[in-house]
């Protein structure tokens, strides 16, 4: 029997009953829509992560204290030890130690209860110096910057993101109005840009405060050495080719600075090692919301096995009258798995049309509460394309191994 | 061109051994037309089933066209089926879906035979029936289903054309119809052996082979004077 007449005969036989196949094909339909969709929005959310992170340049370099062992021996995590301070990140704008250090930004986190009148928010306090803005990109939308005098007089004055600014004042202008951070009375005196689209909104809830008064009037941490501790130092490199030379560079002036023989007590580490590290947990994410949706494309296969099962019982005699006519067991088996296959991969297409659907419907949209934007790959489509024609080999292979075997005698009797 | 040869098929009935044939030794020569009579459970259609190769004997040996078919596998089996034997069933077993033509197809397109459609239009033909080609089984007819299965039967000029009970279901009409096709098909020098257990159309065949206990219990040629005579006690 030629292939052709082999796909010619299984279509024959899926139409003969229609409503049958229709619904047995939206089981695999609704699989693929849910993988489609979910993982358009996973690479939504990784691609505007990435890119936001991309947009700050990729000649970034991040200095954070490494972990220093202390008194009994245990090793706090990353970042954990206070070993960099304000005047190391200045000391690495030296012009002849470290001559491809184009601009530092020093930064102290710490977090905290902002109020303004009847409104509060729990929120990412950073102490910064003015290169940040530049160095990592966070213009302001109105009002205006940290400025040096502020560092340097720990001005009692904050920069607000722009949900920040929504929750504390509506829309009402905050420049100018006054906020208490931790008790403390605090001036508004700029509004930071929306960074917007990311799933995950980090930036645009946060509040920025002059380094210093972050270190001195809000922060518990104080540094061993006295100065004030930072706790990522933001350095922008003059040209993406110096990226190995400025960790060197960096590395050095810190060394002689903290007088170190031996083990460094801080980490440099690059924007391009942060985007693979979040776009590894980002890809986990993925695969994980996929993997979901693939257990609805399992059941969609389990669904097609039982009606190839059925439809192996129903028509025994059918098998039985093809052998008699000299239908070989490989014609009979390729006949009930084209079947199947054709179940399935017609429920993939169809699930990767209406996948695609969704993810357009869903694309730029709020919904409960969750900005969301959806990326769609050719090789996700693919993906389902294939597994759902894996689906249905595989669960149709059991149905027409049974229906091949058949004896055309008893075939033939079958009442 | 059918020879077998103390051919016992026995099957297995839970823990019991039934033997439906039991040393059967016989030999067909092309261009005859038989019968094989005999109660219900005689073996009949054992033997049936063992000549149109839908069976492999469990001891003795068959052969057919000179071809060895008793220990071949399932898909030689199908094979030999496809090339050499026509089926005529009692219950037409037509695939109910698909045309009268496309049915006739059907061992056309298992043997990969080119000019399917026109050669199972002239099959049709043959047996009468070309203006019904695209009418579904159930559209027909019972004696026009058996003529779409008489013609599928035909479509791949086999040697053999296997008839179980074929007027089995069939009204008086119709079946003395469907029996002077098959006189017919005979006379065109193709071999045809009907099971039936109505002895009046035994007696339009060339010879009646009598099966009793999964024996041949008789095995005589019918007068011609019979065989060309009317019909008689079929009121056809």
């Amino acid at each position: 029997m030629s292939p052709l007449d082999t796909l010619r005969t299984a279509v024959s036989s899926l139409g003969a009953n229609k409503l049958r196949a229709g619904l047995t094909v939206l089981g695999i339909v609704i699989g693929v829509t849910a993988v489609i969709s979910l993982m358009s929005i996973g690479r939504g959310a990784q691609e505007a992560i990435t890119s936001r992170i991309e947009s700050l340049g990729t000649n970034l370099l991040f200095v954070r204290p490494g972990s220093v062992s202390q008194g009994g021996g245990v090793f706090g995590g990353q970042g954990s030890a206070a070993t960099l301070t304000l005047d190391d990140a200045y000391a690495l704008l030296d012009p002849t130690l470290a001559s491809s250090v184009a601009a530092v930004a020093p930064e102290l986190r710490t977090s905290g209860q902002i109020v303004a009148g009847r409104n509060n928010t729990f929120t990412q306090i950073v102490g910064v110096t003015p290169e940040y803005q530049f160095v990592r990109n966070f213009p302001v939308a109105s009002g205006q910057f940290i400025s040096g005098t502020h560092v340097a007089r720990r001005s009692e004055v904050v920069v607000i993101g722009s949900s920040v600014a929504e929750t504390l004042f509506g829309l009402r202008d905050p420049v100018g109005q006054t906020l208490r951070v931790n008790g403390r009375r605090f001036t508004v005196i700029g509004v930071l840009e929306s960074q917007g689209g990311t799933a995950f909104g980090l930036f645009d809830d946060q509040v920025l405060v002059p380094i210093t008064t972050a270190y001195y009037r809000l922060a518990s941490q104080r540094t061993t050495q006295g100065g004030v501790s930072v706790q990522t130092i933001n350095v922008e490199v003059r040209d993406e080719g110096a990226m190995d030379r400025a960790i060197q560079e960096i590395a050095t002036v810190l060394r002689l600075r903290h007088r170190l023989n031996g083990e460094d007590d801080f980490t440099i580490s690059s924007q391009q090692e942060t985007i693979e590290t979040l776009e590894e947990t980002t890809e986990t994410f993925v695969v994980f919301l996929g993997a979901i949706a693939g257990i609805s494309l399992l059941v969609g296969g389990i669904g097609i096995m039982n009606i190839m099962l059925v439809s192996v019982t129903e028509r025994t005699r059918e098998i039985g009258v093809r052998k008699a006519m000299g239908a070989k067991r490989r014609d009979i088996l390729l006949q009930f798995v084209s079947e199947a296959t054709m179940l399935s991969l017609g429920g993939g297409g169809a699930g990767v049309l209406m996948g695609l659907a969704v993810a357009r419907l869903i694309d730029g949209r709020t919904l409960a509460g969750q900005s969301f934007q959806t990326a769609f790959s050719g090789d996700i489509a693919v993906l389902a394309l294939v597994v759902s024609a894996a689906i249905g080999l595989f669960f149709g292979i059991y149905p027409a191994m049974r229906a091949a075997a058949l004896h055309p005698i008893e075939a033939l009797r079958h009442e | 061109m059918i020879q077998l040869d103390s051919v016992t098929k026995v099957y297995r009935m839970g823990s019991v051994d039934v033997a439906a044939l039991q040393e059967v030794s016989l030999s067909i020569q092309r261009g005859e037309m038989v019968a094989i009579v005999g109660p219900s459970g005689s073996g009949k259609s054992t033997l049936m089933n063992v000549l149109g190769c839908l069976d492999v004997p469990t001891s003795g040996v068959y052969t057919l066209e000179g071809e060895e078919v008793g220990q071949l596998s399932d898909d030689r089996l199908a094979e030999i089926r496809n090339r050499k034997i026509g089926f005529v069933f009692q219950t037409y077993n037509l695939l109910p879906r698909i045309s009268a033509v496309a049915n006739v197809e059907l061992p056309l397109m298992y043997g990969r035979t080119p000019q399917r459609r026109q050669k199972a239009l002239e099959a049709l033909e043959r047996v009468g029936l070309s203006e019904r080609a695209a009418h579904r089984p159930t559209e027909l007819s019972g004696g026009e289903q058996q003529r779409v299965g008489i013609a599928r039967a035909l479509a791949k000029s086999p040697s053999i054309l296997l008839a179980d009970e074929p007027t089995g279901n069939l009204d008086s009409a119709s079946s003395g119809e469907i029996l002077s096709i098959l006189l017919g098909l005979n006379e065109e020098g193709i071999t045809v052996i009907i099971v039936t257990h109505e002895r009046d159309i035994a007696l339009e065949t060339g010879r009646i082979i009598s099966m009793l206990d999964g024996r041949v219990v008789s095995d005589e040629p019918v007068g011609s004077a019979s065989r060309n005579g009317p019909t008689a006690g079929r009121g056809a």
